[in-house]
């Protein structure tokens, strides 16, 4: 989903709500953030319940644990892992919207938040490479810091609530995490909320008996009662959309918006093919290499973490300087920041490639293009899927950004579906806003149904090594 | 006359770097040879080298010393003639059967007509007619195995190599596989002219082998051969058969209980002895069985393996571990409970902590070590680095960490110490 679209609209919205303009401006920049993190890793929680392992929520009901013991002994640590991991991958989207979001102008209306991304914006103005590139030094080491004291200990940490009993093979290590844990401070500080934790679980007798299990039919008379106030609800979203519509746009517009949209398509699809033809081969000589793996793995991670919108004054001022196409000059800049999902997913799947299927290719003298063709794409084909999706989101996403941008007083324009969203925004023109946002919606999710989401099961079915 | 052997292997030398310029001896000076229509069994232990020697006759990997040569030729790479079977059959997952089976083909540049039929053909020997489009997943492991055997069969190569290609299967399917191929063999459908076979089932190496060259482990050598004088089909059940599975399992013990006692004798109170993994529960179960009727404290090896449904791999450490513990005397083919094993196995629990506590205190000088510092130091406790760098004076840094990992497992269930995981830190005190 094109959040990057939905910014405008709501930083409106929160302006008005707020009287003093900063406060306003915060909180559109923090709604902003929030969206871009939030849905991610409550989806993934949610997923993870879903796949809490039947036998052990019989061990919990068995011993009478009460739902908010449960929660946290048994459902909550089962979805720590995915929850971390994908903390860490939705911090790089946060940050995206943060340096966007922080010096927006709508219409009439600038806001400029203290922060980098209006740190760089201005830059931008003034035409100041080297305050970019100071920028683009802070950002690293900001990116470095967090890495170092947040998610390496989270994810060391996160490690005893694998399922599996086998340790695994590298355990991640922290050295923050390692220093908490011997550390009688931390010990001390702690062990009142632990007190206070274990304690909340008496709040509620133990549930033993029948009441662990839920009246069926209670259930679905509630279900009733919620689809049917979802409903109306949405028919009554589908109504308001309608007269909008009806009222300020003509067919001349949508038949626009649609055009454009497949300008944008042409560019993601395009982008996403080159991306691939170069990261793919690169992932899996690295894949197969663990030496080398070790070595890259971290630093994909870390430039997909990097908000590639960063880079981009740098790439348009040598665009303004060699006075390039815009339409195919500024297209790169959309798979800047998505293009190493492929690149690390690439490499997680060729270095899982068992040392005894290489063996036997290798004994078998398999070679050159047959090698490539039956045994290594194959091989990373639904790692590539994965990581392609990831890309390809993203990138519909980064053309709101990537198909105008400006160095000094020169704007470049591409044209596009991006372009589109961006200069209604900048007008202060809702009713193309709103319509940019709708039509970049549906080609993404058409996007994602015919051809995707059939493709990534296509690849699990035939390709997954189980 | 080596100029008619399929393959010469002679003083291999193999070393994998273990960081800080350290090496891990895992082959020294290993001769064999193979020569035409013969089956020749390596047996020995996990991690005594012979998939590494394996991996090396196979062209997939390079010897640091000595010379491997096939039909008179330096082996420098995998070369066209060898095949190999593999342990979990590393069949491509996106290749049906019949694709599978060609890919060895297809790298041969052959003309697809030929493929084909030579693939077919292969299918049809090996049993998996009716099976050729079908998916390595939707196959039971037996099944999947005969591909494995089908694919390396097809490109007619003139030695199959088999890395414990039944190790993965159950008892029945396994033994079905082994007689199939043993009769296609003794009936000379394979075009194959030599089979090595790595294996650590001392039955299934006197089952199908001519020869059977046992390793023994750290370094890998190999220790000695026996030649397995027996017309084929075996019986499993025959005297002679029973004969030659109890002279190798004397071979194997022998030889590790020996260097172990010698060990004992020399290193009285040295650390340095490195300590395999086994857990105390292993040793109270073989202890608890040892104890009952039929064996009254004294057992054969090779009984008491098949009545405890284990292989040579899983007894013979628990076997040195008791040895090591003075629980049990391991002797010739026969092991044979202590005046402390005995003890140990009509105790209760509690009894049996302190007997084993005081047997860690006794015998296992690292652990007695480690109680001699928390007693001496004021906190009772001490980091895992202190021992650690001081066990990586003597072995290798993996060797190390097993050896810590299996005395915090023995001194938890003796009670002697205790692990916190967490801090890395050794303690007198119970876990609150």
């Amino acid at each position: 989903m094109p959040i990057l679209g939905f910014i405008s609209v709501t930083v409106v919205w929160f302006l008005s709500l707020a009287p003093g303009r900063i406060l306003g401006a915060e909180l559109a920049c923090v709604f902003a953030i929030f969206t871009s993190q939030a849905w991610n890793m409550a989806f993934s929680f949610y997923q993870s319940l879903r796949t809490v392992p039947p036998e052990l929520e019989e061990a919990g009901r068995m011993f009478g644990l009460n739902a908010w013991a449960r929660f946290w002994r048994i459902e909550a640590p089962f979805a720590m892992p995915p929850l971390v991991w994908n903390m860490m991958m939705s911090m790089a989207g946060g940050w995206f919207f943060v340096t966007l979001s922080e010096a927006i102008s709508v219409g009439s209306t600038t806001i400029a938040l203290p922060g980098i991304g209006s740190y760089i914006a201005v830059a931008i103005d003034e035409r100041d490479l080297s305050a970019i590139f100071y920028a683009i030094g802070t950002m690293l080491v900001v990116i470095l810091v967090y890495d170092q004291l947040l998610f390496r200990p989270l994810i060391a940490w996160a490690d005893r609530f694998r399922i599996e009993n086998q340790p695994s093979e590298e355990q991640p290590e922290s050295w923050v995490l390692t220093m908490l844990r011997r550390s009688r401070l931390i010990d001390t500080l702690t062990a009142p909320f632990d007190a206070m934790i274990r304690w909340s679980y008496r709040l509620q007798p133990a549930s033993f008996g029948l009441r662990a299990i839920a009246p069926e039919s209670k259930g679905r008379l509630g279900d009733i009662v919620w689809y049917a106030v979802l409903a109306v609800l949405g028919s009554y979203g589908a109504w308001r959309v309608y007269n909008f519509a009806h009222a300020n746009l003509t067919w001349s517009d949508l038949g626009e918006a649609m055009g454009l949209g497949v300008l944008t398509m042409i560019r993601v699809v395009v982008l996403i093919g080159l991306a691939s033809l170069i990261w793919t081969p690169v992932g899996i000589y690295v894949g197969l290499r663990p030496a080398l793996t070790r070595w890259v793995q971290p630093v994909a991670q870390f430039l997909a973490a990097f908000p590639a919108n960063i880079l981009f004054p740098l790439a348009v001022s040598l665009i303004v300087f060699w006075d390039l196409n815009p339409d195919i000059w500024l297209s790169p800049l959309m798979v800047l920041g998505t293009q190493w999902y492929i690149l690390f997913n690439v490499i997680a799947g060729a270095s899982t490639m068992p040392t005894e299927l290489r063996d036997a290719a290798d004994n078998f003298g398999v070679r050159g293009w047959l090698w490539w063709k039956k045994v290594a794409l194959p091989c990373v084909f639904p790692y590539y899927v994965t990581g392609a999706i990831t890309a390809s989101g993203g990138s519909w996403n980064a053309s709101i950004v990537a198909e105008v941008a400006s160095w000094g007083r020169r704007t470049l324009h591409a044209h596009g579906l991006g372009a589109y969203i961006a200069d209604a925004t900048t007008k202060g023109d809702f009713r193309h806003v709103v319509l940019g946002i709708a039509v970049m919606s549906f080609y993404v999710v058409v996007l994602n149904r015919i051809f995707w989401r059939p493709l990534y099961w296509y690849a699990e079915r035939k390709f997954r090594l189980t | 006359m080596a100029g008619t052997n399929l393959l010469d292997v002679t003083h291999v030398r193999r070393t994998f770097p273990r960081g800080a310029g350290e090496e891990l001896l895992v082959l020294d000076d290993v001769n064999l040879s193979l020569k035409e229509g013969e089956i020749v069994g390596l047996l020995g232990r996990s991690g005594s080298g012979k998939s590494t020697l394996l991996r090396l006759i196979a062209g997939l990997a390079r010897p640091q010393g000595g010379s491997l040569t096939y039909m008179g030729a330096p082996i420098e790479g995998p070369a066209q003639g060898v095949a190999m079977v593999f342990q979990s059959f590393a069949l491509f997952p996106w290749l049906t059967v019949l694709e599978n089976v060609q890919l060895g083909l297809e790298a041969l540049n052959l003309p697809p007509k030929e493929i084909r039929a030579r693939a077919l053909a292969a299918i049809d020997l090996i049993g998996l007619d009716g099976y050729e489009s079908a998916y390595p997943r939707e196959l039971s492991g037996g099944m999947r195995q005969r591909v494995g055997f089908a694919r390396a069969v097809v490109v007619h190569p003139n030695i199959l190599l088999m890395d414990e290609p039944f190790s993965a299967l159950d008892v029945l399917t396994a033994e079905n596989l082994r007689t199939d191929l043993v009769e296609l063999w003794g009936n000379r459908k394979l075009p194959i002219k030599g089979i090595i076979l790595v294996t650590h089932n001392i039955e299934e190496a006197v089952l199908m082998c001519d020869r059977v060259l046992l390793f023994s482990s750290n370094p890998g050598r190999v220790s000695s051969e026996i030649k397995i004088d027996l017309p084929q089909p075996r019986d499993r059940t025959s005297p002679l058969f029973e004969q030659y599975v109890d002279q190798i399992y004397v071979e194997m013990t022998a030889r590790r209980v020996e260097r172990l006692r010698e060990q004992q004798a020399r290193a009285k109170a040295g650390i340095e002895m490195p300590l395999v993994h086994v857990s105390p529960n292993q040793i109270s179960g073989l202890i608890e069985a040892l104890a009952v009727p039929p064996y009254d404290g004294k057992a054969d090896l090779p009984d008491i393996a098949y009545e405890q449904e284990l292989e040579v791999d899983e007894l013979f450490p628990v076997a040195e571990a008791m040895q090591l513990l003075r629980l049990a005397d391991v002797e010739g083919g026969d092991i044979k409970l202590t005046h402390m094993g005995k003890r140990f196995a009509d105790a209760d629990l509690n009894e049996r902590k302190e007997i084993f506590s005081r047997s860690l205190m006794n015998n296992v000088p690292l652990a007695a070590h480690i109680r001699r510092i928390l007693d001496e130091r004021a906190s009772h406790s001490a980091p895992k680095s202190r021992f650690l760098d001081e066990l990586e004076d003597h072995m290798a840094e993996e060797a190390a960490e097993d050896s810590l990992k299996t005395v915090v497992s023995w001194a938890r269930f003796g009670e002697l110490f205790s692990y916190d995981d967490d801090a890395a830190l050794f303690s007198l005190e119970n876990p609150t």
